[in-house]
């Protein structure tokens, strides 16, 4: 690796009010936003994939769409320690395609964001009203307190923020640990009943047309990993800390997804796998252990706080960047004079995570989020190519530069198209009705907002020409 | 290329934007769930006195949903509660239309914009 220029939008003042974020993040932050937000994928909401296509769907998925993420990790390395700024990919769009395009972008990292917070807060309220069993308990005040303690942090500093992140996502993770070795995972039939739960006759119960299907669901597995871009103007070291921490939470979700797909499926019938919204808390009921179902339990609330947190931070910032650039009223791009936060971004979305908590429900949350997400990753397959041709490598220094061009895009490019296939089957409607928003968005972005809109002063990178142009 | 000046922007323009932006917000996650079109498209295969047999689960499938707090008539609903995988295809069709569409006008609107950014960027300098 060498080490990357500076983009001026990070040392200098001249967007919006007169403070910058501050640079204060290592490689552990990185780590803690990126499997912080994604670990809750373990403790809910990758069981529907078996819903969709059976235990062994889920698992064949799990492997597929981590190729899928292992592709996103890569070029988003590449293209993220060399385009350092806050925003993340709608920075690289910005800087690559265009501007309607960098809009577009931010408003999927916004909603995918956001309604992953809200899958997180439901989750939360969801398990405690479960667990307290209380007539007439409902989930609301939990998710109230959930967005509204979240956020507050988020508005006191990054540093803080992450800091506690990354100490719940361990605990998280550790508790995930603790349940596979207290199973044996070793010895089959001690506890876990793998060969007795998937069988021949239903471990594809939809045959092959359910493991397609199944993609959607399986998304959920590592939604959110590429967040860690969000923290690129944050960072000390852009070119070190990013892909360091993003590779390094790919490898950490990896494990984490198959010891809870292997734990969860020996020990749940693939009906229930699919129905139920806690599958590894299920699981160590399952196992009789009150010590095990407690360590779960906080595991569960535990990574879906940690995930919640995450997203407050990583939507926030893709709006202020909106904001920054005028593509929204520049309002939005106020940092705090004292945290050095995006503390107007974060407020203006709190009531718009606390009103869809309200009136959605998990998998319709999740779905939301994870549609904005593979629209998102369909961009970043065209995106690298598209960087790559206009700026061959040599032509500017990369932080990183990812092996086996243009094969990783390819395939992140056909595990898109598959994905959205995916979706249609039993989810389509709802993808027409959010690609028909974001159609009528960007004709008034392109045709009214952009005329508010700065030309030359968008592109901030030291870059030289792009090739074509 | 000459520098471009936009407007100025009012401060009740500004407020109207935010307002059209958030409405849309809702209109586009919050119209699905209203007119029933969120969520995923499913249908009870129904069994008369179900049994965990007749559901298809075996002794240790069974035992678990116990565990858990069924019996084979609450987890009737659980079980039957299936998919059935049909390819619509003029919906199919629309669909790739859709996002072809979308993904088009993306690309285009954006290199006529991206354009005039490099243009005015480095045309200035030179």
């Amino acid at each position: 690796m060498t080490s990357t220029p500076v983009s001026p939008s990070l040392t200098n003042t001249i967007h919006g009010d007169r403070v910058s974020l501050l640079r204060v993040l290592g490689p552990v932050h990185v780590w803690a936003l990126g499997v912080g937000i994604v670990l809750v994928g373990e403790f809910t909401g990758w069981n529907f994939s078996a819903d969709k296509g059976g235990a062994l769907a889920a698992l064949i998925v799990c492997w597929v769409v981590g190729l899928l993420y292992t592709s996103v990790a890569m070029i988003d390395s590449e293209v993220t320690s060399t385009v350092a700024a806050a925003g993340g990919q709608y920075a690289q769009a910005k800087h690559i395609v265009g501007p309607l395009m960098a809009f577009n972008v931010a408003l999927f990292l916004v909603f995918a964001y956001t309604m992953l917070e809200v899958s997180d807060a439901i989750l939360v309220g969801d398990l405690m009203v479960t667990v307290a069993g209380t007539e007439g308990l409902e989930r609301h005040g939990f998710v109230v307190l959930t967005i509204a303690v979240l956020a507050w942090l988020n508005y006191r500093g990054v540093l803080m923020t992450l800091n506690f992140n990354f100490v719940i996502t361990a605990l998280a993770y550790l508790s995930i640990l603790v349940l596979f070795f207290s199973v044996q995972p070793w010895s089959q039939g001690a506890v876990l009943q793998l060969g007795q739960l998937v069988t021949p006759e239903n471990a594809l119960p939809y045959g092959w047309i359910g493991v397609i299907a199944a993609f959607q669901f399986g998304i959920w597995y590592y939604l959110g990993i590429e967040g860690t871009t969000q923290a690129a103007e944050e960072v000390r070291s852009p070119s070190r800390s990013l892909p360091y921490g993003t590779m390094a939470g790919m490898i950490t979700l990896l494990i984490a997804a198959a010891i809870t797909w292997y734990v969860c499926a020996s020990l749940l019938p693939w009906e229930y796998l699919g129905f139920t919204f806690f599958p590894l808390y299920d699981a160590a009921r399952v196992t009789g252990s009150g010590a095990l179902e407690f360590i779960m339990f906080w595991g569960t609330v535990l990574s879906a706080v940690a995930s919640a947190n995450g997203c407050i931070n990583d939507a926030a910032r893709a709006w202020f960047s909106l904001g920054r650039d005028r593509y929204l009223p520049s309002w939005f791009s106020a940092v705090h004079p004292k945290y050095r936060t995006p503390y107007r971004s974060i407020l203006f979305l709190l009531p718009i995570a606390l009103a869809f908590a309200f009136i959605a429900d998990l998998n319709q949350a999740i779905t939301f989020s994870i549609l904005s997400g593979v629209l998102q990753y369909t961009f970043m397959s065209i995106n690298i190519m598209m960087f790559r041709r206009k700026w061959p490598l040599g032509s500017i220094r990369r932080g990183y530069t990812h092996p086996f061009h243009p094969l990783p895009a390819i395939i992140l490019f056909l595990l898109c198209c598959v994905t959205f296939f995916a979706i249609f089957l039993g989810f389509g409607t709802q993808l027409i009705a959010m690609v028909a928003f974001y159609f009528l968005i960007s004709l008034w972005f392109h045709f009214y907002r952009y005329k508010f809109v700065r030309r030359g002063d968008q592109f901030t990178m030291p870059w030289p020409k792009p090739q074509g142009y | 290329m000459a520098r471009y000046t936009p407007p100025v922007q009012s401060k009740s323009a500004q407020i109207f934007d935010i307002v059209f932006v958030v409405g849309a917000i809702f209109v586009a996650l919050w119209l699905p769930l209203k007119l029933g079109l969120a969520g995923a498209a499913k249908a009870i295969d129904k069994i008369d006195s179900p049994t965990w047999e007749t559901l298809g689960q075996n002794a240790t499938m069974s035992g678990i949903w116990e565990k858990l707090g069924y019996t084979p008539e609450t987890a009737h609903d659980i079980i039957q509660n299936r998919f059935h995988y049909v390819i619509d295809w003029p919906t199919l069709i629309v669909m790739a239309a859709v996002l072809i569409g979308y993904f088009v006008f993306l690309f285009r609107a954006s290199d006529k914009e991206f354009r005039d950014v490099i243009a005015e960027k480095f045309d200035e300098k030179s």
